[in-house]
């Protein structure tokens, strides 16, 4: 009698088996369609990234980055931190992986955003959402490899399509957030003075959330990138294999290098974007004191 | 409003209050509202059909959970006239003239505005409506922290669709005439909250409305330039002439601009009057209490404000002691009093050196400044304008002329004080 009682037991299981053979069977050819196109796309972003030499994407990081701080030093930094990825031999992987990374990230932002807009306009669409967003983000990662793995076969589209689930749910949140953190007063002028929806949207919630939606894009990035290592366990190639097979090898002078140009990509994904998230911050409301400094400084 | 205008200077005398003005400028009627009705809660119109909307405010919410914000409302406000909604937080003016614009939608009533009915109007009319007839001026400002002062001016037009050129020169006049001229390129955090609130008018004007709704403008504002402000938008309305509705919780501000007064409470309006018939003719007695209930500038005396003076010259100092006195004090001035403590004036370093250079052994009361003294018991509002336009301290004397104290216009302001809003001056 302590013991749970077999027949009160959901088979859950079973039927989480029986749709996915629906879905294989009835929409196989969509999955088909849009894994082949996902693939091209992704082949053609590795490919520009390996195309332009090594030497041009450190400097144009490096450049980019000293205009973000305004700080050379902080380029030079970021430039030495790519050199690093290089001189630790995963140049190459490194491209791999950050296509991977962009094209995930790409899309998380083209379907994040309009999502977190809708959230933040519909408290049902927010009641609904909100628990899948915290299902996504404590579901084991490996769970949704397998229905990865059986719509898309190996490589990295099932890969890029497991990272998407993993790193979506930042971008939304804080497009909700932001969006809903709009002062009610600002709402109310724009409205008074005739804004529809779409005015109120594009003038005035997204500009001011804007800070808010990048420190998501900023999250999604990063999450995106600690998905390299289980993504490769379904045939993505790059720097997570390179620490999966150092594993499976037991080979730790090898796992440590791999391991640490994923560190230095990631810290590099991240300082930049993270400034470019401050950056916009200041922009988006111009404190007083900057005027302040600014005229001290002239 | 930056034409430097004296205060009062353009305003209707006196007489023309008395007796111009019952009747109001124009005469077609901009805005008629009738029997209009606001219910928060759920079932509102079930509310307001039983005899439940006939309870006290506080029965109903505790029954219902409903509160009604306006009641049974009705007024009419006359072409070119300024009509003002005044009462107590929470009374319903807020609400009201939100609904003027439907910003809140009222449960029940009807509201005409030059003649069409707002409540009946689509979505797209309402926006039309919204764009090119009334426009509204917010108490926290309400503005674009990530436009400039000038995209705020324009946001109006540019909703209406005008050309982008078309709209910044109309932008740009409507700031000039504000007194905004030359801040286009500044964003609204650089700006004092005067200033701020300069933008919202401009931004309500540039659009060239028929109607314009204040909402407690000048609330958050510190007295010195709440008083400027209202001075400055007499002004502007003896020249365009706009019907206004303008909301606060300030009577002397009521009684200012108004041409027309309505007064709420509990979501009705108590009483509707000209401002001298509210205060000779009060409907009942929270009307009465209300025209008695005094700002603090009109209760406190000078006394409350008053200060030692830091440092104190005598009569009988030569000038070498006093200019010592003043080197040892670290200042440029000081005042100057008799053997018996009489106030004679202010004696400052340019006058001691001038003594000095012609070698005089003693300082004469004609040789001081001497800045007009005050009674200790005038009252604070009667102080504004000796404060703002004295570099020096105002002095304050007894019957017998005894220096009791000095006002500095700084204190004024913290007698004043509204935690709200520190008025900072972007030009300092």
């Amino acid at each position: 009698m302590r013991e749970f009682p077999e027949w009160l037991r959901i088979p859950l299981a079973d039927a989480v088996d029986v749709a996915m053979d629906w879905v294989l069977a009835n929409l196989g050819g969509l999955f088909d369609w849009i894994g082949s196109v996902g693939l091209q796309v992704l082949i053609a972003v590795e490919r520009v990234l390996i195309f332009v030499p090594w030497f041009v994407v450190v400097i144009v990081v490096g450049v980019a980055a000293w205009r973000l701080a305004g700080t050379w030093k902080f380029g030079v930094q970021m430039g030495l931190m790519l050199l690093a990825v290089g001189l630790l031999g995963y140049w190459a992987e490194a491209m791999t992986t950050l296509s991977v990374v962009i094209v995930s990230v790409a899309i998380s932002i083209g379907i994040g955003i309009p999502t977190g807009i809708l959230m933040a306009w519909y408290n049902p669409v927010k009641r609904f959402i909100t628990p899948i967003l915290d299902a996504m983000q404590t579901m084991p990662s490996f769970v949704y490899l397998i229905p990865a793995l059986m719509l898309f076969g190996l490589g990295r589209v099932p890969a890029t399509f497991a990272t998407l689930i993993y790193a979506i749910p930042p971008v939304i949140r804080l497009t909700d957030v932001g969006i809903r953190g709009v002062p009610e007063n600002t709402i109310e002028a724009a409205k008074a003075f005739g804004a529809n929806r779409w005015n109120l949207l594009f003038d005035v919630q997204l500009p001011l959330a804007r800070p808010s939606i990048l420190v998501g894009v900023n999250q999604t990035t990063m999450m995106a990138l600690a998905m390299v290592v289980i993504g490769s366990m379904i045939g993505n190639r790059g720097l997570g294999m390179e620490v999966l097979l150092s594993i499976n090898r037991v080979d730790i002078g090898k796992g440590f290098e791999a391991g640490l140009a994923i560190v230095f990509l990631a810290i590099v994904i991240d300082r930049i974007t993270n400034r470019f998230a401050a950056v916009n911050r200041e922009t988006a409301a111009p404190a007083s004191n900057d005027e302040g400094s600014v005229s001290q400084s002239a | 409003m930056t034409t430097g205008t004296t205060a009062g200077a353009s305003r209707p005398s006196e007489t023309d209050v008395a007796a111009g003005r019952a009747q109001p400028p124009g005469g077609d009627v901009a805005v008629r509202v009738e029997n209009l009705w606001k219910v928060f809660g759920r079932n509102p119109e079930k509310i307001l059909k039983s005899d439940l909307r006939n309870l006290p405010k506080t029965e109903l919410l505790a029954r219902t959970g409903n509160v009604v914000g306006l009641r049974n409302v009705s007024f009419e406000v006359k072409s070119g006239e300024l009509f003002v909604l005044m009462g107590l937080s929470g009374s319903g003016k807020s609400t009201l003239i939100r609904t003027l614009i439907r910003l809140i939608d009222p449960t029940a009533g009807t509201l005409r505005v030059d003649g069409e009915d707002v409540l009946a109007m689509e979505h797209a009319e309402l926006l039309n409506f919204r764009r090119n007839s009334i426009s509204m001026v917010f108490q926290n400002y309400g503005l674009f922290p990530h436009y400039t002062v000038l995209q705020n001016a324009a946001y109006g037009l540019k909703l209406r669709g005008d050309d982008q050129k078309e709209r910044e020169e109309s932008a740009r006049t409507a700031l000039k005439t504000v007194g905004l001229a030359g801040w286009e390129d500044y964003y609204p955090s650089s700006l004092s909250g005067g200033m701020q609130q300069r933008v919202g008018l401009a931004r309500a004007l540039a659009t060239d409305p028929d109607i314009l709704l204040m909402d407690e403008p000048f609330s958050g504002l510190d007295p010195l330039i709440r008083r400027e402000l209202q001075d400055e938008f007499i002004d502007l309305q003896d020249q365009l002439g706009k019907t206004i509705v303008f909301v606060t919780h300030d009577l002397h501000e009521a009684l200012k601009l108004g041409d027309r007064i309505a007064i709420m409470r509990d979501g009705e309006i108590v009483q509707v009057a000209e401002p001298e018939e509210i205060l000779s003719n009060p409907h009942d007695d929270y009307v009465r209490a209300f025209t008695q209930d005094a700002s603090p500038a009109s209760v406190f005396t000078a006394t409350t404000v008053m200060d030692e003076p830091s440092l104190l010259l005598y009569r009988w100092q030569g000038p070498r002691v006093a200019h010592t006195e003043l080197m040892h004090h670290k200042s440029d001035w000081a005042f100057m009093v008799d053997k018996k403590h009489r106030y004679l004036g202010i004696c400052t370093e340019d006058i001691v050196g001038g003594l000095i250079r012609k070698n005089a052994k003693a300082i004469e009361s004609d040789d001081l400044i001497r800045p007009e003294p005050v009674s200790p018991d005038v009252l604070i509002e009667d102080l504004y304008g000796l404060v703002s336009t004295e570099s020096y301290p105002v002095p304050v004397v007894d019957g017998e002329e005894r220096l009791l104290g000095v006002i500095r216009a700084r204190k004024i302001l913290e007698a004043l004080h509204n935690p709200d809003d520190e008025e900072e001056d972007p030009d300092a």
